[in-house]
């Protein structure tokens, strides 16, 4: 880890002051569980590390008419175990719930999760986050078991958020605050797909932090579902968000998202399609499963990741169906 | 001594300490965090030492220059490993180190070195053996009996594929070692298994005299089989002190170099047929397989395994030198890959001829090795089916049906592993104090703990009243721990130094009960004129009687591994099944029961022994479900050098295990033998089988994750 | 304390044409004396911003029952309880730990319950990871008094173990939950 200074400062306009403009400058560390590891591995060599964990705003979770309001600070735990996120927002609280590190969980925040870095092992051993050598990209004929299915290039990591999908899902909304001021962007704006070596996976600046996520209100049926290889720590190999607006017995609108398969969270359209007006069935969820990747342009290694995709839009959807609306 | 003591065990029935489940006596101190291993050491003065590694698989160091990282303030001394023109031959190769007053130091350190390499061509996978060129180097054919006739006139013929890839030890505490190098002094805390044999390893190339090497070892965080050497670190170490004028240097490698070259167990992928009649008698194997070991290439696995008896055989074996570091023995080495690929064909075989496996493994045993012989795998087979619940639970791979499906699979281990050289030593103290000696090392398997029981056992004492040091290499003479020789060779030594120290007390005790030396015996703290129990002394008034012109009796004893006495032996056997549910959606294994039978002759501590089956077989299923050592060929780098994508198995992933230790008086006759292999073999073998059972098609590669397992249902070719 | 002034910050990173920094708490990058709350005790050392927890506590501090293992929050063997909750020492930075209730394992004492119960089920082979995951078995009873065995294999996800020693874990978990109580109780 390179040496840097480390600031603490206690309210948000503090913070944002000590941020610089451009990328490498500053980071923000929050739980530390990614921040630490990039350091440590000069991923991220930052002259100055903020540490917004003293900053009293970003911290809780609260309900209001308009919706839920997650502060940046909130743990997993927290998010995990919120009586109003789990029935207003399910597929989060699933999402939070599915990590199946104690330590993680009671550490990371939901700041933190949206803003970690990619676990492309290319990406973590110092290759690049776009992994190119002489030109192009080292994935596609490389050790790709775990990357992307969608997309198609020049980016084959996969977003490593777990909540990403269900906030897509959701329809949240994600503020962003810098010394200039506030902005909020769609959750499903928040995640880019970077083009070259010079962009980030998300639309956060340099000088900006996260500061807290509004879900609106509104009676949906939702979920997560995650396949995990492990039951200890472990990361998705592939994970769906579903939300439901139903009329009656019979779905509305829908929303569905995938993780872990893509450079960002995977808004399905094809798979919302497919189930508007339907009622819940393991046929219907089946034939959603299939629309969700029916674009999917597996590399040479990860196939499986299409079935698995499939296979968690299907349960997200027979799980979310089973919930009270 | 006028007459060599009977050393053989006490019987079974009257064994008052040893058999008994004592708890570990390192336990309270390794569960309250207060066991000093040596990568906890703070010595005042010590250096942290850090490595720069090799990012690339096989090239030239063309220059290196160090003069930055010597001029950073807190750089004590910088040794370059691999000179200008090196040519270096695996990814994480060490390049050169530096020792720092802090790790903070040393790594900002390391990073200013500059070195320039000629990239060079590499091979870093070896999967695919039609890509290993001039790599692969064919061992002789090894033909028995007729195997072309035989195949010929066999009634089922059965064919497949299998690989078990390489796979890292992944010991907790990492290699290294707290080292200090003064004048032509050394003095050394590594971790390691070998702690008498590690100054004559390092001593001729620091050339220092190996007396003057002194090792002090209290605890090892996990070595199964990779810390038998001091490594090169070792060496690295001890010329960073001396350069830095005698301080301690600090050297353990960091979690990705350790991934990338402390050892790993070989590979080995093969093609085998089977051949034999309707009934399940197998006539004939054939192995056509290759694997590697890294740069020294791969060690030809047993073939067949423990079955090895087959009356036809063809057997072929290519050695593919791959550019990654060499591998190290690990627990039963090239057996696990044996038994994975034996084991894997007999169950196509079984399923190909329509018959249950459990028949065809029973009616096979024959082919078994006399030590330990048929019968007793007929034995353990058929306990391990009662157990695992095999008759009512085990269905034919062609009569399942749904999303979650469950499977039974079974594999077999056997390891001859006899009891090593070492020698003890007993001193009774005037007060009654006992201090029993060797330069031995506990990994964990609880040797301290079987030691004191002989001890004590011989005594006729209590286990707290024995005190034992063990890890410095100025006691007498310990063996390496592996290979399941450990338990048999410090059992049997205490046994006898301990003979031999009583036999010197019974010689001052005998005068005052009126009675010869060999007419008295050690029973519950005290000595006693045999069949006169009234005829008695305590334990201390008897030695009180330690003349105080000798002060102490003092006596070693040595086990002989040409000549064990009877006290210990090799080849202990064992059968395992796993029970899995697969997800056929998803392809992920679950085991709900992994059940397993294993004898290791005399048990002297059954707790422990069953600790150490239930550590290989989680080890096992973990290996069986998600390890593999991933390398990109591209650029020749390992990159799951980490704990995250290096998947381990945890609390959750091993369902329920049952251990049968198989302590019977015809196992105990036998005297002790080791078992941190024999439970370690058959996993691999046990969970591929019983996937294969579930969901009717063979995986052939482990680990058995949802990629593997949905390539096979879905028919790609992994 | 073992803070700085915003002074020690200004001109570390450009910041063209922005208002000039809020005061802020800014330390390092040069070793700062701070304080530590270990184990009810306050304890004084001076660290670079960029020390580990981890690191500090088994370099500056002697305190070896945290491991380090993956060094990368991924195995647990550096667990501790920070403000009543488990996290990886290796992923926190000492100087963040001010102000913060440290427990190690140094602190539960030789005869504490969660130990004992681990030595009860040899629950502890080579014993590298049992520090960690004594930590970590103590952090979840604390919160969960009455676990059942299927609360303890996913209250313990976050631990590895490579001599396997589950099966023991499994069991001492579960007698360390009626001993802690009965501690209470009496």
């Amino acid at each position: 880890m390179q040496n840097f200074e480390y600031a603490n400062p206690s309210t948000l306009q503090e913070a944002t002051s000590l941020l610089s403009a451009k990328w490498g400058e500053a980071d923000v560390l929050a739980g530390g569980t990614d921040l630490i590891s990039c350091m440590k591995d000069h991923l991220h060599t930052p002259k100055r590390v903020v540490n917004i964990k003293g900053i009293k705003e970003l911290e809780g979770i609260s309900k209001s008419d308009a919706g839920l309001r997650i502060g940046a600070l909130v743990t997993m735990e927290e998010l995990a175990t919120n009586a109003d996120v789990k029935s207003m927002a399910k597929a989060l609280s699933d999402a939070a719930a599915g990590i199946p590190s104690p330590q993680i969980r009671h550490m990371g925040t939901v700041g933190g999760d949206l803003c970690q870095r990619p676990r492309c092992w290319y990406y973590r051993n110092g290759m690049g986050l776009l992994a190119m050598k002489d030109g192009k990209s080292l994935i596609p004929d490389g050790e790709n078991r775990y990357h992307s299915i969608f997309g198609g290039g020049p980016a084959y990591f996969v977003s490593a958020s777990s909540l990403g999908p269900a906030l897509i899902a959701l329809g949240a909304k994600i503020k962003l605050v810098s010394a200039k001021g506030p902005r909020e962007v769609p959750a499903a704006s928040f995640f880019v797909v970077p083009q070259n070596e010079n962009q980030r996976e998300i639309a956060l600046h340099a000088d900006e932090i996260l500061t807290e996520i509004t879900i609106p209100a509104g009676a949906v049926k939702s979920a997560t579902y995650e396949v995990r290889q492990k039951e200890a720590l472990d990361w998705p190999l592939a994970a769906a968000s579903v939300v439901l607006h139903m009329k009656g017995n019979a779905v509305g609108s829908a929303k569905v998202v995938l993780g872990h398969v893509a450079p960002k969270p995977w808004d399905s359209s094809d798979a919302a399609k497919a189930l508007a007006g339907k009622t819940i069935t393991a046929d219907t969820a089946e034939a959603a499963g299939k629309a969700a990747v029916g674009s999917a342009q597996p590399l040479s290694q990860n196939a499986y990741k299409v079935t698995l995709a499939k296979v968690a839009v299907k349960r997200a959807l027979l799980d979310a169906a089973k919930q009270k609306a | 001594m006028a007459n060599t003591p009977d050393y053989s065990w006490p019987p079974m029935e009257s064994r008052k300490v040893m058999g008994k489940p004592f708890k570990r006596l390192d336990g309270p101190l390794k569960s309250t965090g207060r066991a000093k291993y040596t990568s906890d050491l703070n010595l005042k003065g010590m250096l942290f030492a850090v490595y720069l590694t090799s990012p690339y698989a096989h090239a030239r160091i063309t220059s290196i220059d160090t003069s930055a990282a010597e001029k950073t303030p807190g750089v004590k001394s910088v040794y370059v490993i691999s000179p200008a023109g090196t040519e270096i031959q695996w990814f994480g190769r060490e390049v050169a180190a530096v020792a720092a007053t802090s790790e903070e130091i040393a790594r900002d350190a390391v990073r200013k070195i500059k070195v320039d390499y000629e990239v060079m061509p590499h091979l870093v996978k070896e999967a695919d053996l039609s890509k290993a060129g001039s790599k692969g180097k064919a061992a002789g054919e090894k033909i028995v009996g007729d195997p072309d006739k035989a195949i010929q006139e066999a009634e089922v013929v059965s064919e497949g594929t299998y690989g078990i890839p390489m796979a890292d030890h992944v010991c907790l505490e990492p290699h290294g070692c707290v080292i200090q190098w003064q004048g032509d002094q050394v003095q050394a805390w590594p971790s390691t298994q070998f702690v008498t044999g590690w100054a004559g390893s390092i001593a001729p190339n620091l050339k220092v005299p190996a007396a003057n090497v002194k090792v002090k070892m209290d605890y090892i965080g996990g070595g199964f089989g990779s810390k038998f050497s001091p490594g090169a670190w070792a060496e690295v170490g001890a010329i960073l002190s001396q350069k830095a004028g005698g301080a301690p240097v600090k050297i353990y490698l960091d979690r990705a170099t350790e991934m990338a070259i402390a050892g790993h167990r070989p590979s080995d992928y093969g093609k085998i047929k089977i051949a034999g009649k309707k009934d399940g008698t197998i006539t004939t194997f054939q192995a056509d397989s290759w694997g590697s070991g890294g740069f020294p290439g791969g060690p030809q696995p047993p073939l067949p395994y423990c079955y090895a008896n087959i009356p036809n055989q063809r057997i072929n074996f290519v050695s593919i030198v791959t550019n990654q570091a060499g591998s190290q023995a690990w627990r039963a080495p090239n057996n696990q890959q044996a038994s994975y690929l034996t084991c894997s064909a007999f169950e196509d075989f079984a399923a190909k001829a329509n018959l249950d496996p459990l028949d065809v493994f029973l009616k096979n045993a024959d082919y078994a090795p006399a030590r330990p012989g048929p019968d007793h795998y007929r034995w353990q087979l058929q306990k391990a089916a009662e157990l695992a619940e095999w008759k009512k639970l085990w269905k034919p791979r062609d009569q399942k049906s749904g999303t979650v499906r469950r499977g039974l699979g079974l594999g077999i281990n056997l390891w001859q592993g006899g009891g090593h050289s070492c020698t003890a030593r007993t001193t009774i103290h005037p007060d009654g104090s006992v201090l029993l000696e060797m330069a031995t090392q506990d990994l964990g398997t609880g040797t301290r703990t079987v030691m004191v029981q002989v001890a004590a056992e011989t005594l006729g004492l209590q286990i707290g009243q024995i005190k034992l040091v063990i890890g410095d290499n100025s006691l007498p003479p310990g063996g390496a721990s592996g290979g399941s020789t450990t338990v048999g060779g410090v059992s049997s030594a205490t046994r006898k130094s301990t003979m031999n120290a009583l036999a010197k007390l019974f010689e001052v005790a005998a005068p005052s009960l009126g009675a010869q030396p060999d007419e008295l015996e050690a029973v519950d703290g005290h000595i006693r004129v045999k069949g006169s129990p009234n005829k008695s002394m305590t334990w201390v008034a008897a030695c009180k009687k330690i003349p105080p012109g000798e002060g102490k009796i003092s006596e070693t004893g040595a086990n002989d591994q040409r000549n064990p006495m009877g006290l210990n032996s090799a080849g202990a056997g064992g059968a395992q099944i796993a029970d899995v549910t697969v997800d056929m959606e998803t392809g992920l294994v679950k085991i709900n029961r992994f059940v397993a039978v294993q004898d290791c002759g005399l048990v002297v501590n059954p707790r422990l022994a069953e600790s150490q089956i239930y550590g290989a077989i989680i080890m096992g299923i973990s290996t069986a479900l998600y390890e593999e050592r991933i390398f990109d060929e591209q650029t020749g780098r390992m990159l799951n050098q980490d704990m995250e994508f290096y998947k381990l198995a945890g609390i959750k992933d091993i369902g329920d295990i049952v251990v049968h230790v198989d302590i019977r008086p015809e196992n105990d006759k036998r005297g002790v033998i080791g078992l941190g292999e024999p439970p370690a073999v058959g996993i691999c073998a046990a969970v591929g089988n019983a996937v294969a059972n579930a969901i009717g098609v063979r995986v052939p590669n482990i680990p058995m994750s949802p990629m593997n397992v949905l390539n096979a249902l879905e028919g790609r070719n992994a | 304390m073992g803070v700085g002034t915003g002074a020690l910050g200004t001109g570390l990173l450009e910041r063209e044409g922005e208002a000039a920094p809020a005061p802020a708490n800014v330390s390092g990058p040069g070793a700062v004396p701070i304080t530590l709350n270990i184990n009810g005790k306050p304890m004084k050392l001076t660290v670079e911003p960029r020390v580990t927890l981890l690191d500090a506590l088994r370099n500056h501090l002697d305190l070896t029952g945290a491991k380090r293992v993956c060094d990368r929050g991924a195995c647990g063997a550096c667990t501790v309880i920070l403000n009543g909750k488990t996290v990886y020492s290796c992923d926190v930075l000492a100087i963040d730990a001010q102000g913060k209730d440290i427990q190690t394992i140094e602190g539960l004492g030789a005869n504490n319950p969660v130990s004992a119960a681990f030595f009860n089920h040899d629950a502890q082979q080579c014993g590298y990871c049992t520090p960690g995951f004594v930590m970590a078995c103590k952090g979840f009873l604390d919160h969960h008094p009455n676990p059942t065995m299927e609360d303890v294999k996913h209250g313990l996800g976050g631990n590895l173990c490579r001599c396997g020693t589950y099966m023991g874990v499994r069991q001492a978990v579960l007698e360390a939950s009626k001993n802690m109580k009965g501690a209470k109780n009496g």
